[in-house]
């Protein structure tokens, strides 16, 4: 019963992937009722970022004070402020009127790579790199079939499309495409994205992030393209969902409070209706008298 | 508001004073307190319940969301952003929002299916009802209005589709369309307008909703068998029974309302309404909200744009005539087997018609939505008419009080429960 339902919500689903696998549903700490970030995941996450991706990807909405923020990679409130002044911020104008360059501050937002659009699409081939901040909320593949009845709910859900594509797309590039596909010049075969040709080259390769290591002097997760993406990805869930723990905590009180007041709410309404009858006044039979 | 006297009796001097000059209290007493409720609704009688809360809740959490908000293309997917990080709570009052938007619709059909079966538009409440689907139009335009203002991709090219959509009006099309537009296309004028309608239109709904439960109190409320409130015992006073009920019905929806808010607040908007808008890009798929994917099916059934146009709108339209369709004598389809069975299929149509409203217009999809529209215009203009004509309802029960206790098991002289308390004083 339940493997003939299963193969009735997924009826379809091979046509929705239009020509390509989906990505592979992966675990992550932050999915589910009682999700949390890893801490330390989104700090080597922010390290990714900043070393690799942040080379053309801007994190716009994000500014340096987020990074200490509870729910967050947490860091401290000296290691962002040490982090920030690494930065130059371009702020003006000053009062002879001319632009000028300090270091960051904590309340600075992230600088992006690239002063505007036009100057990121002229150095990357004609496209401007996105900007990621949002990329885990933004991004997502249809699953197919008729999975969409079932997937809000707890447990048995899923709705981390977003942060598996990422993955997926991190894990996707292939050096040597499919015999019938041409790839034009400037781009990158990729089996996830979709019309698999992505102008971004293959961003990330096995050793290419030093981890900080653990206390035996061995990194403490493996400085592989898996564990990179891994990182990167849950560190841009945080990006887009800065309050997602916050969320989380106060809609299970939330909910927790409104069911024991619905429980309390039933057995009044209960006694209530134990005691129907008598006459009730204010009656309009008048109108009634034709049907 | 209605007519008749209220048994409201004002007691202090003050009361009596004010009474005379405003008798708004006695309003408040007749509607609200000494209303007589029949006594045999269910659970699907307290959704008018729910849609008022659903209602001030759109109504307070918009207020907020408009003191942080700025309409303008530019700046309005960044102050949405703010709103999600840097405001106090923001992200709970724009998720509150945007799924009080869902649930706003969840609850609307849940009370139109219930109207449709329970046959509650029938004399003598043709005009409460009408006044439903005046608000069932205002708070399609208001969602859609809304939909467009955090200025996403979806938003952007939604309000393109839609905005086209209505120049094929013949005539007037045209001008609707530059007047919403505010320009040649969709940009910066449009979404000041759009914002300020969007604010305009809920006060709007709250004006009608007034009307609909004056006319509701007037007319009183249908119930489960569709016969009316002949004697008190078929009815009990509208407080404590029916506010109690509400009110608990309303905190389970909220518990519901509050899993979607907290651990689903994105799964039913769209991934990418978090790109900001970009006329130069076209996204793959326009799809609206799923509240307007039915209409969004019917309007694509038809190769002809206007013929659409009239076949989305007409949708609408045809519940309006419902009480002069439906021939039968008998309001609830608890009676009727006949039309109870075509309920259901009609049900199931307007489920299809959702569920391909969300899938490419193109092969197997765009036959079977041609069949689908069919049929849902099918069942009023067919089913209704011909059913009620040829169908032998069940009898009915000699009152509401006898569907309760069963026939001929009166329980004491007032229909309590042997050992009941008396029932609460209603005449205040």
């Amino acid at each position: 019963m339940a493997a003939a339902f299963a193969a009735f919500l997924s009826a379809g689903a091979a046509s929705a992937a239009e020509g390509g696998p989906l990505p592979h549903r992966e675990k992550w700490t932050f999915s589910g009722m009682f999700g949390t970030f890893d801490q330390a995941q989104l700090q080597r996450g922010f390290q990714v970022y900043r070393e690799v991706c942040s080379n053309c990807h801007s994190l716009s909405y994000i500014r340096f004070r987020n990074l200490e923020e509870e729910g967050g990679p947490d860091f401290s409130a000296a290691q962002v402020k040490a982090l920030a002044a690494e930065y130059k911020v371009k702020d003006g104008p000053n009062d002879s009127g001319d632009m000028f360059e300090r270091p960051g501050r904590p309340a600075d937002k992230i600088p992006a790579p690239f002063p505007n659009d036009q100057a990121a699409a002229a150095a990357n081939g004609g496209k401007a790199p996105p900007d990621l901040s949002l990329m885990a909320k933004a991004r997502t593949f249809a699953r197919g079939g008729l999975w969409f009845i079932i997937d809000w709910l707890p447990f048995i859900g899923y709705t981390e499309q977003g942060p598996d594509y990422i993955h997926a797309l991190l894990n996707g590039y292939k050096d040597e495409p499919p015999k019938d596909v041409q790839v034009p010049a400037g781009g990158h075969y990729n089996e996830y994205y979709p019309g698999h040709v992505i102008a971004m080259p293959k961003p990330l390769s096995d050793g290419q992030v030093t981890y900080a290591k653990g206390a035996n002097g061995q990194p403490v997760v493996p400085e592989t393209v898996d564990q990179y993406s891994r990182d990167v990805t849950a560190f841009l869930m945080w990006t887009a969902e800065p309050h997602l723990l916050a969320r989380k905590s106060l809609g299970l009180r939330a909910m927790l409070f409104l069911l024991v007041l619905a429980g309390l709410l039933y057995y009044v309404k209960k006694k209530i209706w134990s005691d129907v009858g008598g006459e009730t006044h204010g009656l309009q039979p008048e109108l009634h008298k034709t049907s | 508001m209605s007519a008749h006297a209220t048994t409201y009796v004002p007691k202090s001097r003050f009361a009596k004073w004010f009474e005379a000059r405003l008798p708004i209290a006695g309003l408040v007493h007749s509607s609200f307190i000494a209303f007589p409720v029949p006594r045999n609704l269910n659970y699907f009688w307290t959704f008018g319940a729910i849609l008022m809360a659903m209602l001030g809740s759109q109504i307070i959490t918009g207020v907020w969301l408009a003191m942080h908000y700025q309409p303008s293309a530019t700046e309005a997917f960044n102050s949405v952003e703010h709103i999600m990080r840097d405001v106090n709570y923001g992200w709970l009052l724009r998720y509150m929002h945007a799924n009080g938007a869902s649930m706003f619709f969840i609850a609307v059909y849940v009370h139109m299916f219930r109207n449709l079966y329970y046959g509650s538009y029938k004399a003598p409440r043709e005009v409460l009802y009408i006044l439903g689907v005046i608000i069932y139009l205002l708070m399609m335009a208001t969602a859609f209005l809304g939909y467009t203002l955090p200025w996403g991709q979806m938003s952007f090219w939604g309000a393109t589709v839609i905005t086209n959509i209505l120049a094929a009006i013949p005539i007037v099309g045209d001008t609707i369309q530059s007047l919403l537009w505010g320009g040649y296309s969709v940009g910066n004028p449009t979404i000041n307008r759009f914002f300020s309608l969007h604010y305009l239109l809920p006060f709007m709904i709250a004006g009608v909703v007034v009307l609909h439960v004056w006319a509701l109190h007037v007319t009183g409320q249908n119930n489960p068998t569709g016969i009316p409130i002949k004697t008190g015992k078929d009815a009990v006073p509208f407080t404590p029974y029916a506010t109690i009920k509400d009110v608990f019905a309303v905190v389970v929806f909220f518990v519901f309302f509050a899993y979607w808010i907290f651990l689903q607040p994105n799964y039913l908007g769209h991934a990418d309404n978090y790109i900001p808008a970009n006329p130069a890009v076209t996204p793959a798929h326009i799809v609206p909200e799923w509240y307007f994917l039915p209409f969004y099916a019917i309007l694509r059934a038809v190769p002809d744009k206007l013929g659409g146009v009239i076949l989305m709108f007409g949708a609408v339209i045809i519940l309006a005539l419902a009480p002069w369709l439906d021939t039968s004598r008998v309001r609830s389809a608890n009676y009727r087997p006949i039309y109870r069975q075509f309920f259901w299929v009609f049900i199931f149509c307007c489920f299809l018609l959702g569920w391909l409203g969300s899938k490419p217009p193109e092969g197997g999809y765009v036959l079977a939505s041609r069949i689908a529209t069919f049929y849902y215009f099918a069942h009023f203009l067919i089913v209704m008419p011909l059913v009620g004509l040829f169908e032998t309802p069940k009898p009915l029960p000699g009152s509401i009080l006898e569907s309760v206790t069963g026939p001929g098991k009166q329980v004491g002289s007032s229909g309590m429960p042997a050992g009941a308390a008396a029932a609460p004083p209603t005449k205040g």
